[in-house]
């Protein structure tokens, strides 16, 4: 196989990653609305770990994203 | 046509070379980059508004609110929500971790500008700042009571020995995943923004040039651009987030070690 094939089939292999970002992060949001809702007071006390978690959960799907782009754009001579 | 090279913005280059020759060590290369420039920008952008904003008055005016909005979220929300009152010491560290974040990232957006937080080098040096401080503080206030922080309460003795193992490799992978978040964050924004812009010239040269169907090419560009004026409005938010994330995280951490053995 050539090298620019695999690069690009590599690549969107790593995009893989972002399946669990993205359901990470819809369950993260989907309890916060569900406590605020039932809570609104003591929601902004929470906003901190809300953003929190958010970029932990999403970190893991950027984590994949620069492994797509150090496989797809790294020059292999 | 132009190569579509999305990973071209991100090179740095020098403006004005320094070698030094250090006798015995070798060259130490202290060159002004465009990195090195853009983080003096910053630097002179964060003092400048600091000098403008502190006229003390009582009736604050718009910078002076902005400042101390800021000193009062790093004050209330970070250092003294998540650290409690020892925080106040880390104060000046967080703010100017945050401040400088901030910055960085958002002159990055600016045309023109060169998102130094999009260099690995740069974040990671961030990140073993804080990593470093977690240490030393851990073990000036704690001294050996440090290792307390591998083994959770009241666990039995089989089970805390491999927990304490995954708890040390999570606590040595933080650094790394400290600065691969601000990194990842930053380099996927610009190439995403770099990839769009060059869709918006690819479809409209497409779109003028071509006879018949080819025109669709035109709206293509349009919703490109569309798309792109999205992306930047997303960037400046991410730009904010990621920089309040990083300061929370080294509070985060520095809470683990200052409150180690009183609970928060």
């Amino acid at each position: 196989m050539e090298i620019i094939a695999a690069k690009y089939i590599g690549a969107g292999l790593a995009m893989t990653g972002l399946i669990g970002a993205g359901a990470g992060l819809g369950i993260l949001f989907g309890n916060y609305l569900n406590a605020s809702i039932r809570n609104p007071s003591a929601a902004a006390g929470e906003r901190v770990w809300l953003f929190l978690g958010m970029a932990l959960a999403e970190s893991m799907g950027i984590f994949g994203l620069v492994m797509g782009f150090v496989i797809l754009f790294v020059k292999v001579s | 046509m132009a190569a579509i090279e999305p990973m071209e913005q991100f090179l740095v280059h020098r403006i004005i070379p320094l070698p030094v020759q250090i006798p015995g060590v070798g060259m130490l290369d202290l060159s002004i980059t465009n990195s090195v420039a853009f983080m003096l920008i910053a630097a002179a952008l964060i003092s400048a508004f600091f000098l403008i904003s502190s006229r003390r008055a009582l009736v604050p005016g718009r910078m002076q609110a902005l400042a101390e909005m800021l000193y009062g979220m790093v004050d209330g929300t970070l250092t003294g929500g998540i650290i409690g009152e020892r925080g106040r010491a880390f104060l000046p560290f967080v703010f100017t971790l945050f401040l400088l974040i901030a910055t960085l990232n958002l002159i990055g957006l600016a045309p023109g500008g060169f998102t130094v937080t999009s260099q690995l080098s740069v974040t990671a040096a961030l990140a073993v700042m804080t990593f470093l401080m977690v240490l030393t503080v851990g073990f000036v206030r704690n001294g050996f009571g440090f290792f307390k922080l591998f083994f959770p309460a009241g666990m039995p003795l089989a089970m805390a020995i491999p927990m304490a193992f995954i708890e040390l490799i999570s606590f040595a992978v933080r650094p790394m995943t400290l600065a691969m978040r601000l990194f990842g964050n930053m380099l996927g924004g610009h190439v995403v923004t770099y990839m769009f812009a060059s869709f918006v010239i690819g479809l409209g040269v497409f779109g003028l040039e071509g006879a018949g169907l080819a025109k669709l090419g035109l709206i293509g560009s349009g919703v490109s651009f569309l798309v792109i004026v999205a992306l930047i409005a997303l960037e400046f938010v991410v730009a904010f987030l990621q920089a309040f994330v990083f300061a929370a995280l080294t509070c985060v951490y520095l809470n683990e070690v200052v409150n180690l053995d009183h609970g928060h």
